[in-house]
């Protein structure tokens, strides 16, 4: 009788110890992964912000601060040049190309996939920064936006024709096959039948590269010499890195500027494509 | 042309499955359509991975007469970087952190957290969720800044946190600094992929384990981990994968204090860039690539074996 109670009420302790463990866990994974952004969040609207994470005399003049200077807008129109102009290069050959190839036995198709795949997981902006750097010197391009966007481009092409392949490989021909009898020509067929069926795959495509690009340090990084041509991402470093004493007003509003579009977006498209996209976002 | 659209989604569809080329496209038109995106792939992408082998065997700089009047300089580079204990310091620190930060750090986190958030429902799920993915898609030149300012010698939250006033973290413990920086960056991958992978695992396997009185780990290593070997796999190559081509470490410390955390990507930029010597900074690019080649082939075969198709997304 007394052994049977007291393993029973050792199970009840054990139970109890292993939740209050469990609670504890998880609230320092939580505050581990909270520390750092509650910074983020406080600063931008502190009069006077330091370092150091405190109660906030609240203002919104920071982002007045923001607004005025020159450059912080500048790039920030910058990072959209950048953002859209790969957009609409990787949006119009990516949907071509992806289309022909679900529609087309080209030969040897399935080696150029394979290809593609392995090409774009191979070659990262990292191993091939100093390759890239050279040939864009070559062609004159350094310190220009259609050098950064075209090298851009070149990175996420791949992903995008495998994702949009798959797309268009979900759109039933019979569509197509109407449109032709009635006198379509192939063209006519892509951006009349096509492009809207296939609208999900290329909003996806869309918002998944300009969030890409949005983000990217080491190519601009790379490429871009004057702060008038560079993105945020690159004149945020320039601004904590070398003025002497960092403007933590500017800096504070800055950052949370330039990060809000990403993380709005990217949990409305976390909302309405779920997990299966998530892997190539960053990289 | 006409209005009506009565053969549209006609039952006899289907059955002409021979017609592929709906479209009426063609071979030589879709060669044309397809060209274009080829190309900027060709120029972009495949022509400097190749450009590395003929760069690394030159003396390129980036000023100076080299960068006139390059010289062939055969493999020099190569037993040049080979005979520097500064590359072999630099493997070594990228060996540490891709394998505390990638494939041990986030990888056990990111399970962990799987694990734990799997039965709980509502608020704490979704808080807990949304922090460790805001860590994951902000941008890098933010999120540096942030570790930063967390991590100051004089004002840093940390130091006031912990009351250790003036320890600066990044210059006492570089690596460290690093790898749980990229740990707090990266764990979200993890976490997504092992929460859809352990809720495919059959629940009535693991009622039957608890009923005979398996203890969680036991639940773990007999039903847990066999059901998901496959994911495990991919994620490890993945987290390899990126954890070692990452350039984001450079924006906390830049490889310093002086090389103390000059992981390969670093390396390859301080050589490379400010250092100048292109054709050095190449001959370690190509090693580089032919590391991610092996992993990427690993994980192509990998896959492979698996699921044919819908590989890319992963």
């Amino acid at each position: 009788m007394t052994t049977i109670a007291t393993v029973a009420k050792n199970r009840t302790v054990l139970h109890f110890a292993s939740r209050v463990a469990f609670t504890g866990v998880l609230a320092i994974i939580g505050a581990f992964f909270a520390l750092p952004m509650v910074w983020l969040i406080v600063s931008p609207f502190d009069a006077n912000p330091t370092l150091t994470v405190s109660w906030p005399d609240w203002t919104l003049d920071n982002f007045t601060r923001l607004w005025e200077n020159p450059y912080a807008m500048g790039s920030i129109v910058n990072s959209l040049i950048l953002g859209v102009g790969t957009m609409l290069v990787v949006l119009v050959l990516g949907s071509l190309a992806s289309y022909a190839m679900s529609r087309i036995q080209i030969p040897g198709r399935d080696a150029i996939l394979y290809g593609l795949l392995l090409l774009s997981s191979i070659v990262t902006g990292t191993a091939a920064m100093v390759p890239t750097f050279q040939l864009i010197t070559q062609l004159q391009l350094i310190n220009t936006h259609i050098g950064v966007i075209l090298v851009l481009a070149g990175g996420v092409l791949p992903t995008v024709i495998f994702i949009l392949k798959d797309f268009m490989d979900s759109i039933p021909r019979s569509y197509e096959e109407s449109a032709r009898l009635y006198g379509a020509g192939p063209f006519r067929i892509l951006t009349d039948i096509v492009a809207p069926i296939a609208k999900p795959g290329l909003a996806f495509i869309v918002v998944w590269t300009i969030v890409q690009v949005w983000g990217n340090f080491l190519v601009p990084f790379l490429l871009l010499r004057s702060p008038e041509m560079q993105p945020a991402a690159v004149l945020m470093y320039t601004f904590y890195t070398e003025a002497g004493q960092a403007d933590l007003r500017l800096i504070s509003a800055y950052s949370l500027v330039f990060s809000a579009p990403v993380l709005i977006i990217y949990f409305f498209v976390n909302r309405r494509f779920g997990f299966r996209f998530h892997g190539g976002i960053k990289s | 042309m006409s209005k009506t659209t009565t053969s549209e989604g006609s039952p006899r569809a289907p059955l002409r499955r021979r017609a592929d080329d709906v479209a009426g496209l063609g071979l030589p038109r879709a060669a044309l359509f397809v060209a274009p995106g080829l190309l900027l792939i060709a120029f972009f992408l495949l022509f400097p991975a190749l450009w590395t082998l003929y760069l690394g065997s030159t003396n390129y700089r980036l000023t100076g007469l080299a960068a006139a009047n390059p010289e062939f300089v055969g493999v020099d580079n190569f037993t040049g970087a080979l005979d520097d204990p500064r590359f072999w310091n630099s493997l070594w620190l990228t060996v540490i952190f891709v394998g505390f930060s990638g494939v041990f750090g986030q990888t056990f986190l990111g399970f962990s957290l799987a694990w734990m958030l799997r039965n709980l429902k509502g608020g704490v799920k979704t808080f807990i969720e949304t922090l460790v993915l805001a860590a994951w898609v902000m941008p890098a030149s933010v999120v540096s800044f942030l570790w930063l300012a967390l991590l100051d010698r004089r004002s840093g939250t940390l130091n006031a946190l912990l009351g250790t006033e003036g320890a600066a973290w990044l210059i006492e413990y570089p690596m460290q600094s690093i790898v749980i920086f990229n740990i707090w960056i990266g764990t979200a991958f993890s976490m997504q992929l092992f929460s859809s992978a352990i809720s495919a695992v059959p629940p009535s396997q693991l009622e039957s384990a608890r009923m005979v009185g398996a203890s969680t780990l036991q639940q773990l290593r007999d039903v847990v981990i066999p059901n998901i070997k496959g994911h495990i796999l991919t994620n490890t190559l993945l987290i390899t994968l990126w954890t070692f081509n990452t350039f984001t470490p450079y924006l906390l410390t830049a490889g310093g204090p002086n090389a103390a955390t000059e992981i390969l990507s670093v390396y390859i930029y301080r050589t490379a860039i400010p250092g100048g010597q292109l054709g050095l900074g190449a001959a370690i690019s190509l090693i580089m690539l032919l590391i991610n080649l092996v992993i990427a082939l690993v994980y192509m075969s990998v896959l492979r074996n698996k699921t044919p198709k819908k590989a890319v997304t992963a």
